[in-house]
């Protein structure tokens, strides 16, 4: 990966798209960030340029309106001459008890968290497969791992985001494009604003630290943020379903 | 926001005092909640009770750390509150530039360096923290966000600066920062023997050197007595602007037993490090210069589970040598030992903060292992002794200061009180004042 590389980020302003932006930010990296408020926008952009971003544009979209993607990444790949990464890192944790009330708000975060990203993806790999080089980095979730009653609306949405982007990497095996999927545990953020915090919980910073890694060694792949997640999944998604369904997790 | 109850010590763990409810906040433009008495909370780093709201709330500023602009042609930073010294000079110092006042850590936010109007070992030169704060973003509970500055809202912000989190919630701050050539300084270490070498070293430094403090061995009697080491520094026009030195960090795991850090270790450790100090010129980098405790995590567990209670005063400079004397010889006279003890004389550049702590004079700061009644016994007494000498007492140190003592230190009380923000309060200021 290049010391500083053309990054586009779409979720801009979320806790691990800060995080992922700032050490970029520091080796003189160009930003293309797009995020729904615009406020908030303008105070990551006037972040990433203090701490040396090279240059910074911003758009202020609502990114759950497909439509707008493909103009979208083709602004990001004007304004930036080339996308060198793209990270999708917009998302919303619907409430599970309304969900199962409403299948609108069940259907609300499907179409941000798997079919707005997807949307994305699809968009960047397409023109990245034309180029033979690229890398789009997605954040999904260890929610997606297993269906659990407790946020299978999310969990649903998320792991079918990791299914979508295992078959672009498939299908772009060999090209140069790159598909990472981040996998993070509990992650001390705004949206988890309403969560009691305890030892499994990890701060942006140190998810970002390990993408950030994932990123710079050109590796294309999942990753699970911080590592000792994929242990932890593999346990949960080994147990059998007659004795998972009597737990409460 | 979000609303999670934890115990959130403060750094002396001297009182231990739980919080309501600790709030996130993440944006700078969010309206404060309705959730009073609140207190905005940085790194927690003051010793006593300015970080502590018993059951209250704090607005936890972690999450404010954006940078809002660096200048890196005029050295003129604006940033949120919540960003921390420590994020600060990874940015700053590779640039060529340094914090124009920093104290002894940089596990503070730039929110509490103002609110407490921090000092550092350039006081003689460049006052406060806050004499160099042009301008700041203060959120109210009436729902206002303000530009305070000396030209804007002048008397509110006089009132923010060493204000300590009670006017509202400093959301932002912009201040000039000092050019430098190199992350490096070229120190000068030499002993001293009583508080009359002291000033004479302090005298003929104040000229020549930027920086300038000393450790003083409170422990010490007889003919050793007040003996210390000055130590004087320049930052130096070579070796480079990496922002960390390559040293091993230590951290203490675990609690200290109690006698750890009772009067005969400290006295044989005191006798060591006078003795063995490496004196003369040398070049160090700035990290163990300004922060030698940040290299030691968690330094307070030495004190054992009870805490420590910190002591810093400031009396004015003709009673000075008199004063420091007599403090020093009541903290001998009990059994009680002071481990990291400095003496630093402050310059005569004002602050504009009404509370401001810094004055001209000489400052001595003291730490104690909380050892319950006889220990407060004793900070009474050097209390007694600063007030008569006409000085006043730190309140980002204090956990115990009477109100009087409070009242007779800071003789701008009643023209700060109308400023304090109804729906802010903090555990300190309960004790003190409400």
């Amino acid at each position: 990966m290049a010391e500083a590389p053309r990054i586009a980020i779409f979720g801009a302003t979320s806790a691990i798209a800060q995080a992922v932006a700032r050490p970029y930010a520091a080796r003189g990296a160009r930003f293309f960030l797009v995020a729904r408020d615009a406020n908030k926008l303008d105070a990551v952009h006037a972040d990433l340029l203090a701490r040396g971003a090279a240059q910074s544009a911003t758009r202020a979209v609502d990114l759950a309106r497909t439509e707008l993607h493909a103009g979208l990444v083709d602004a990001a790949a004007d304004a930036l001459a080339g996308i060198d990464v793209a990270l999708i890192a917009h998302g919303v944790l619907p409430d599970q008890a309304q969900c199962q009330q409403s299948f609108e708000d069940a259907r609300r975060a499907i179409a941000v968290n798997f079919t707005s990203a997807a949307s994305l993806a699809h968009e960047l790999v397409n023109r990245f497969e034309k180029r033979g080089e690229g890398t789009v980095v997605a954040i999904g979730s260890v929610a997606g791992d297993r269906g659990r009653q407790s946020n299978y609306v999310y969990g649903a949405a998320k792991g079918a985001l990791a299914l979508y982007l295992q078959g672009v990497r498939h299908r772009l095996h060999g090209t140069g494009v790159r598909v990472i999927t981040v996998k993070p545990g509990f992650v001390d953020t705004p949206m988890t604003a309403a969560f009691p915090k305890g030892p499994l919980w990890a701060s942006p910073d140190r998810v970002a630290r390990d993408i950030v890694r994932a990123i710079d060694r050109g590796e294309s792949r999942e990753i699970y943020a911080p590592g000792f997640w994929r242990a932890v999944m593999a346990i949960i998604r080994a147990v059998p379903e007659r004795l998972f369904v009597r737990t409460k997790l | 926001m979000s609303a999670v109850a934890v115990e959130r010590p403060s750094w002396g763990r001297f009182p231990r005092q739980a919080a309501a409810r600790v709030l996130a906040l993440h944006w700078r433009g969010e309206p404060l909640p309705a959730a009073a008495p609140m207190l905005p909370r940085g790194c927690g780093s003051s010793y006593g009770d300015t970080c502590l709201n018993e059951g209250g709330t704090l607005l936890d500023t972690a999450r404010l750390d954006r940078l809002m602009a660096f200048d890196r042609t005029s050295g003129v930073v604006r940033c949120e509150a919540g960003v921390t010294l420590e994020q600060l000079l990874d940015v700053i110092v590779p640039a060529g530039w340094f914090l124009p006042v920093t104290p002894g850590t940089r596990r503070v936010t730039v929110g509490g360096a103002l609110a407490n109007d921090v000092h550092g070992k350039n006081h003689h030169r460049a006052g406060s923290f806050g004499a160099h704060v042009r301008a700041l973003g203060l959120a109210r509970s009436d729902g206002s966000h303000r530009e305070c500055s000396l030209d804007s809202h002048p008397e509110l912000f006089a009132a923010t600066v060493g204000g300590l989190g009670l006017t509202g919630l400093v959301t932002w701050a912009e201040f000039g920062l000092r050019r430098i050539e190199s992350s490096f300084l070229d120190v000068e270490t030499i002993r001293f023997h009583g508080v009359d070498e002291f000033l004479e070293l302090s005298r003929e430094s104040a000229e020549r050197f930027e920086h300038a403090v000393a450790w003083v061995d409170a422990t010490s009697r007889g003919r050793a007595f007040a003996r210390g080491l000055f130590m004087r520094a320049n930052h130096a026009q070579q070796g480079g602007l990496a922002p960390r030195a390559r040293e091993r960090r230590l951290s203490i795991p675990f609690d200290f037993p109690a006698f750890a850090l009772s009067r005969v270790p400290v006295q044989a450790f005191n006798t060591l490090h006078f003795r063995a100090a490496r004196t003369g010129a040398t070049r160090d980098h700035l990290e163990p210069f300004f922060y030698p405790l940040d290299a030691i995590g968690h330094w307070n567990r030495m004190y054992g589970r009870r805490g420590f209670v910190q002591h810093q005063c400031v009396v004015p400079m003709a009673p000075a040598r008199d004063a420091v004397n007599a403090l020093l010889r009541a903290i001998t006279a009990t059994g009680e030992a002071s481990f990291l003890s400095v003496l630093k004389v402050f310059g005569d550049r004002p602050s504009p903060g009404m509370l401001s702590f810094p004055r001209p004079g000489v400052t001595l700061a003291l730490d104690f292992p909380m050892r319950g009644a006889r220990t407060l016994a004793l900070l009474e007494r050097l209390d007694a002794i600063v007030m008569d000498a006409g000085g006043a007492i730190y309140p980002a140190k204090d956990a115990r200061m009477s109100r009087e003592t409070f009242r007779r230190s800071f003789p701008r009380l009643q023209e700060f009180v109308p400023h304090v923000d109804a729906a802010f309060s903090s555990s300190f200021w309960r004790r003190v004042h409400g």
